[in-house]
């Protein structure tokens, strides 16, 4: 067993030469003439405002968060597939009790609304704001 | 030495160096590498003792699953300016030294010097225990109970991100 | 010896194989392209273009590495090296092919046989995720971050509906090792449907099917590379032989995501209707190696056709996709095979 996932860590192994392989390759041909505006970074041609690691919503970090759980709930899953024929009834009552319980947190959480993505509400100008504004 | 020697000795100091690695270096994103070289490291132990199941899901949930919130936690704290983590060395973190550098030479007495552990032949079960078949079986009679309290606690700890989500964050602007 | 060799010489076929299927996929996803918009296509490299790839893998060797100042430069080195290899390592325990005699000795058509194969298909699938986060967060770029951002956040949201779509092919074969799951998807149904597991768990399939083209980042998920948003997204700040890495990358994990489904659920390297004929076993062994190829080459050009025919998802759509709509319909098709399995209708 041990050998076959020594077979899988070749591959990385392999794969790891050749991609550096690639990239030393590459290395030996390519041009090296840089200068600063070449290295500055990419905004669309304008000049980079601020700092680029910008602070990043909250929600990615929540969908992590729940991922986090219900990856390790799914994982529950695959040893009991494995037997499943084995135990049959008792096997699917004990994982449809499992799954009552982990249905009742998802719907937990959609209620709460941490399902939904933040959707940014336009502003539509106008007329009359504008014209109030100026006077 | 066998194979199973040189595998488990190299494994073991390519994770202790990577555990090291993760306490001192000094960018978070390099710790968190390293902590996920570590994960690897230990999954190839736990393959070395025939636990197949728990190696694979150990690289799903820790390094596949935990890491990435790490790295978006990291992304998310935007800490630009290291030298805010850098801590000073004051009597605090010498007592700490002293201390650990304390127990790992009670730990070195107990277990090498006074009681030298006996080279313990492998049971031939042990060969099938590490399998996700025996797993199942086991977890699904025998640990019944157990298993169905996990679901409890896992549902807690839903409970607990959405309660942590919904505390209002300060975006900046 | 052979222990080391046989393996290396396997991977060696599988790594060459892979490549030269990435730069005519490239062309092929070109032409196809050309055609659906009335176009031509490159043409003018070869006969019909055929030498184009060539071309192109050439110009990357030839083209300026530019890292911006700010970034930092080991891991935006390392991160295109992740996915290449992430992405092809995932070939490792996929079988594409029963046994084959050569010369006396009989090998196995898989480079590691292990008995939770499925499960180390989805630890490499989630791995995917560190070369495009890395990649986003080492640029110092605001689009590569983003972009960075949005895929993990996409490929973790699929992971799920991925894996429990996964339970269904479990619950019946009661086994993770691949290659017993392509032998068990031998014979027939009724006598004359194939017995593969994509007439048997149709709803498995497609939620597989779905969550494969999140997790690859094809149209129409392609956000984090939306050009009309992100300029390149994770790759914007990548040029020369980077870019073509996480070019490379992202056909060779179509490529493998092909080769799942075809394992999974389409028979893998079973060819139905072979047994009726007398071939001699080395044929029988040769024909189901194409039948694996064939199968895999129709799910690569079923990924391009998609990529023109359907629009791009609003972030916020895709999301409520992963989480509100395959994720229940996952776990409903969990329960709902496991009930038919234990009134024996499966």
């Amino acid at each position: 067993m041990l050998t076959d996932f020594g077979r899988i860590f070749i591959f990385f192994i392999v794969g790891a030469i050749f991609t550096a392989g690639g990239l030393m390759t590459s290395w030996l041909f390519r041009p090296k003439r840089y200068y600063p505006q070449k290295l500055s970074t990419y905004e669309c041609g304008e000049e980079p405002i601020g700092d680029s690691r910008v602070k990043i919503n909250v929600r990615f970090y929540v969908v992590a968060l729940i991922f986090v759980v219900f990856e390790v709930e799914v994982l529950f899953i695959f040893p009991w597939a494995l037997i499943f024929q084995k135990v049959g009834m008792f096997a699917y009552l004990e994982m449809l009790f499992f799954l009552l319980i982990l249905i009742v947190g998802y719907a937990y959480v959609w209620a709460k609304g941490d399902l939904d993505w933040d959707k940014p509400i336009p502003v539509i100008p106008q007329l009359s704001k504008l014209l109030n504004n100026k006077s | 030495m066998t194979f199973e020697e040189i595998v488990f000795w190299s494994l073991v100091l390519v994770s202790g160096f990577a555990a090291l690695m993760v306490v001192i270096s000094r960018s978070p994103i390099a710790s968190a590498l390293y902590l996920i070289l570590n994960f690897f490291c230990l999954a190839g132990l736990y393959l070395t003792l025939n636990a197949q199941f728990i190696a694979v899901v150990h690289i799903i949930v820790y390094a596949g699953a935990i890491m990435v919130l790490f790295l978006f936690v990291i992304m998310l704290l935007n800490l630009q300016d290291e030298t805010k983590l850098r801590e000073r060395m004051n009597w605090k973190s010498f007592a700490a030294i002293a201390l650990s550098i304390l127990f790992l030479i009670e730990l070195f007495y107990i277990f090498i010097i006074k009681t030298p552990t006996p080279k313990i032949p492998i049971h031939p079960s042990s060969k099938e225990i590490g399998t996700v078949e025996y797993l199942g079986k086991i977890l699904f009679t025998e640990f019944l109970f157990p298993f169905e309290l996990t679901s409890i606690l896992l549902i807690a700890a839903i409970i607990g991100a959405v309660v942590l989500a919904k505390k209002k964050f300060e975006l900046t602007d | 010896m052979n222990l080391i060799l046989e393996p290396i010489v396997k991977i060696l076929i599988v790594l060459f194989i892979n490549l030269t299927l990435v730069s005519y996929l490239v062309l092929i996803e070109r032409k196809v392209s050309a055609y659906i918009q009335n176009r031509i296509g490159p043409n003018r490299v070869g006969p019909w273009g055929l030498l184009q790839s060539v071309a192109d893998v050439v110009k990357l060797f030839f083209k300026e590495d530019i890292v911006p100042k700010d970034a930092n430069k080991f891991i935006h080195s390392l991160a295109p090296v992740i996915s290449v290899v992430v992405a092809f390592s995932t070939f490792a325990v996929i079988p594409f092919g029963n046994k084959i005699t050569l010369y006396g000795n009989e090998y196995n058509l898989v480079i590691a046989d292990v008995n939770v194969g499925v499960l180390v298909i989805l630890a490499l699938t989630s791995l995917g995720v560190y070369g495009i986060t890395l990649s986003g967060w080492s640029s110092n770029n605001k689009y590569s971050l983003l972009g960075g951002l949005r895929s993990s956040a996409q490929m973790i949201s699929y992971e799920l509906s991925m894996g429990i779509s996964l339970i269904g092919i479990l619950l019946m074969t009661q086994s993770m090792r691949l290659t017993q799951i392509v032998a068990e998807q031998g014979g027939y149904i009724f006598g004359f449907i194939p017995n593969w597991n994509i007439f048997l768990q149709p709803i498995g399939f497609i939620i597989f099917l779905v969550s494969t083209f999140a997790e690859t980042n094809r149209l129409p998920f392609d956000l984090p590379e939306a050009e009309e948003e992100l300029v390149g997204g994770y790759h914007t700040e990548y040029s020369g032989m980077k870019f073509g890495l996480f070019f490379l990358a992202e056909y060779a994990s179509m490529i493998t995501a092909s080769a799942f489904i075809v394992t999974l659920f389409l028979g893998g390297w079973q060819a139905p209707f072979i047994e009726y004929f007398n071939f001699s076993p080395f044929v029988i062994s040769l024909l189901q190696l194409s039948a694996f190829a064939i199968k895999v080459l129709f799910v690569l050009l079923f990924f391009i056709l998609i990529r023109w025919t359907i629009p791009r998802f609003r972030y916020d759509q895709l999301m409520n996709i992963g989480w509100k709509v395959m994720l229940p319909l996952s776990l409903l098709n969990l329960i709902v095979t496991a009930f038919l399995i234990l009134i024996n209708i499966l």
